[in-house]
């Protein structure tokens, strides 16, 4: 069928099932928005391109559906970046479309050109520059396929202006045909037989859950495997929900500021089964000495993640999804009975951990953090999603916060972008407008991406945001209190900005709480209220995430404090 | 540190270049050289790379991460395999009367071609292994060099079977 370049690519898109963009228009993709308003495609301008991009992310994470983002050139395409590397370190698929300028100006420095090729390439899993308008359905066609299968992650297509005009002759293509990526990750089952001998011969196992489980879709086959065997288990930041928090055995998140229990267990365990995770610095201490006493073992898509931080023993390389459906098999025709084997070390791993709870001291009439998380915790049900920001109040939402599915806690991970969390929480809702979704943010991180209130309030979207208002960028402030003695500098944030206001002033309506028995009297009446709301709620300044493994410590030399 | 010969045959495409080289930039793997060129199909760039590092998993790392590149068809580690390995370079020298001599002399020894002459210099064409271009331009350096153009290392397995079968 004869239609423009700008049709093409929304055929391409609702071919790809797209229900949803998230973008702001510009000068050389007015063609673009022209050929959205005439097919009424579904759409959601956003304050900022950041806002876009994140808000694309928000909705990738929580449906596990391709997310995607338009934008315009230059700057338009520039306000992506962050996005897209956030994106990119936490393996989110998406599909960012930018407007180029024109075939005859690309690289004459022309109004609103910037080289979005080459600023993508490092923070994308694929990226192209379209210049010729036949081209385009089979780009978009290998966008989606690269973003989505294998382990995922943004892809960029860049599209010079003249190509919206362009009369094609449109087919959406039925395959994609790449010599050097077919998406699929074999397994070699020959490895798991290693894995199932080292399990065997174990006897203090550890099972460590990383992002790649919920990326994966493995979380019903990883739970077979964790009971299955009985022995404790723990995850990182991005694999929280994998696991029901409740578990038997699960001794909360590993890492920086992960529990007691998991970095204790961490070190010393004699087998670490890690399933889908890339030994980030942030959850291995100091790489030299972590896990000292153990065989390490890794289930891992992506063989460049193995070895790439830890040295490991064992690999499986391949699909999660073809790999745990083996080793769980080969489980169950094992003849050693795991659960009771394992029994002592699990009830040892859980009572290490329970000698240091994630915790708070009571302060009068103060709000705690923890007090404040974990209430909200407490009376949401399964169907809400957690979305954070960055910062104190995003390890304490991981800490006190029990997600008890995948895609329920909702955080950048990677890159730990600050002004994350308002967009990604809008884009979540947009993803899931049945369940309910609670945003947890700060005083530093909802001003990265303020504008968002507006959309939010714009388009209906009914997010709960939760402020956890201390008066300073907290994270900053905490390092400067442990090893800079004290000094604030640039981190102490004036109180003399109103969120009621700035929220009342965007048109959504807030509160705002400053004693613990509001916690009970006010918050869950605005949280099960409906439509957006902003809830600021004061908590001390000085309050400390812990434990905490100071940088270039051991897992076992955490700060423990107050707990 | 431990050099490695790789042929890596990517599609021949506008930016595969930067995606190649941009990988290895960001993640700090150290390159002695790389060029690229045509192949027998004309779909297909070979890149060749040589490599410097410290460990075989070192090693490992670049290609699995070359490997993830989408454009990226296959990676063959040369250095596994008998090779042949060879380096063009191109020595622009000082000549004047007294010294023409004894640089046509020195051109012998190592099978080097003079390829271009004038009143004031000598273009010397040599091909061969890195170590041998390496120590003609150590004896040329008693003379005066003028300037220096290296292709980088190109590699080819020995036998029948091309990169893309292996």
């Amino acid at each position: 069928m004869k239609m423009n370049g700008a049709r093409a690519l929304l055929e391409s898109l609702k071919n790809e099932g797209v229900d949803m963009v998230f973008g702001y228009p510009g000068g050389v993709v007015l063609k673009l928005y022209d050929e959205v308003y005439k097919m009424n495609f579904p759409n959601i301008l956003t304050g900022h391109e950041q806002g876009a991009v994140h808000a694309a992310d928000g909705y990738a994470r929580a449906s596990g559906k391709v997310g995607v983002v338009f934008a315009t050139s230059g700057p338009g395409a520039a306000n992506l970046i962050t996005g897209i590397a956030t994106a990119n370190m936490d393996s989110i698929p998406l599909v960012c479309i930018t407007g180029q300028v024109a075939n005859p100006a690309i690289g004459k420095d022309s109004f609103q050109e910037v080289d979005v090729y080459g600023i993508t390439t490092p923070i994308t899993k694929h990226n192209y520059l379209v210049k010729d308008p036949n081209e385009l359905p089979r780009v978009v066609k290998e966008a989606f396929f690269i973003a989505r299968t294998g382990r995922p992650g943004p892809v960029s297509i860049d599209i010079a202006a003249d190509v919206f005009n362009t009369e094609i002759d449109f087919e959406y293509p039925e395959e994609v045909n790449l010599r050097g990526y077919d998406g699929k990750n074999p397994v070699n089952a020959a490895e798991i037989d290693e894995v199932v001998k080292a399990v065997e011969k174990s006897e203090r196992p550890l099972i460590f859950i990383g992002g790649g489980v919920t990326s994966s879709d493995t979380s019903e086959i990883m739970r077979s495997i964790v009971n299955r065997l009985g022995c404790p288990s723990t995850s990182t930041l991005m694999g929280l929900g994998c696991l029901d928090a409740d578990t038997d055995g699960y001794l909360g998140f590993a890492g920086m500021h992960g529990s007691y229990g998991s970095n204790m267990a961490i070190q010393n365990c004699d087998l670490l089964i890690c399933i889908g995770m890339r030994f980030s610095d942030r959850v291995t201490g100091r790489v030299k000495d972590f896990a000292p006493n153990a065989k390490i073992i890794h289930f891992e898509l992506d063989p460049a993640e193995v070895n790439k931080n830890v040295q490991v023993d064992l690999k499986v390389l391949g699909d999660l999804r073809e790999s745990l459906p083996i080793f769980l098999d080969k489980l169950d025709k094992s003849t050693t009975d795991f659960a009771e084997k394992f029994s002592a070390w699990k009830d040892e791993s859980i009572a290490k951990g329970n000698e240091h709870v994630f915790s708070w001291t009571e302060d009068g009439d103060k709000i705690k953090p923890g007090a404040l998380i974990s209430k909200i915790s407490d009376i949401c049900d399964d169907n809400t999603i957690a979305v954070t920001d960055v910062g104190q109040h995003q390890m304490w939402a991981a800490q006190f916060f029990k997600a008890h599915n995948p895609r329920q806690f909702l955080t950048s991970g990677g890159l730990g972008t600050m002004g994350f969390g308002l967009p990604a929480a809008m884009g979540a809702k947009v993803a899931c407008p049945d369940k309910n979704v609670v945003l947890f943010t700060g005083d530093g991180s909802i001003m990265m991406n303020i504008q968002e209130l507006a959309t939010i309030a714009d388009h209906d979207i009914d997010i709960k945001i939760v402020i956890v208002h201390n008066f300073i960028l907290g994270m900053v402030g905490q390092w400067q209190r442990l090893f800079y003695n004290h000094h604030y500098s640039a981190s102490e944030l004036k109180c003399k900005r109103d969120f009621v206001k700035i929220a009342n002033a965007m048109g959504i309506r807030a509160y705002k709480l400053t004693k613990a028995e509001e916690l009970t009297t006010e918050l869950p009446e605005i949280l099960f209220s409906k439509g957006a709301a902003v809830i600021d709620v004061f908590v001390p300044q000085e309050e400390n995430v812990l434990p905490m493994v100071p940088g270039g410590k051991r897992l076992d030399q955490m700060i423990l404090g107050n707990s | 540190m431990k050099k490695y010969f790789l042929a890596v045959l990517v599609e021949n495409k506008p930016g595969v270049l930067t995606h190649v080289s941009g990988l290895i930039s960001r993640r700090a793997f150290n390159i002695e050289s790389i060029s690229a060129g045509y192949t027998e199909e004309p779909s297909v760039t070979r890149i060749n790379i040589v490599v410097s590092v410290e460990s075989e998993n070192e090693l490992d790392q670049v290609v699995n991460q070359l490997g993830k590149l989408i454009d990226v068809i296959k990676i063959v580690n040369l250095s596994k395999s008998p090779s042949i390995e060879r380096e063009l370079v191109m020595i622009k020298v000082k000549a004047s009367k007294e010294t023409r001599a004894d640089l046509v002399g020195v051109v012998d020894i190592f099978r080097a071609k003079i390829v271009d002459v004038t009143s004031e210099n000598v273009v010397i064409e040599l091909t061969g292994s890195q170590s041998k271009i390496d120590a003609i331009c150590e004896v040329l350096s008693d003379y005066e060099i003028v300037e220096i153009a290296r292709t980088g290392t190109i590699a080819l397995s020995r036998g029948p079977v091309p990169v893309k079968a292996m």
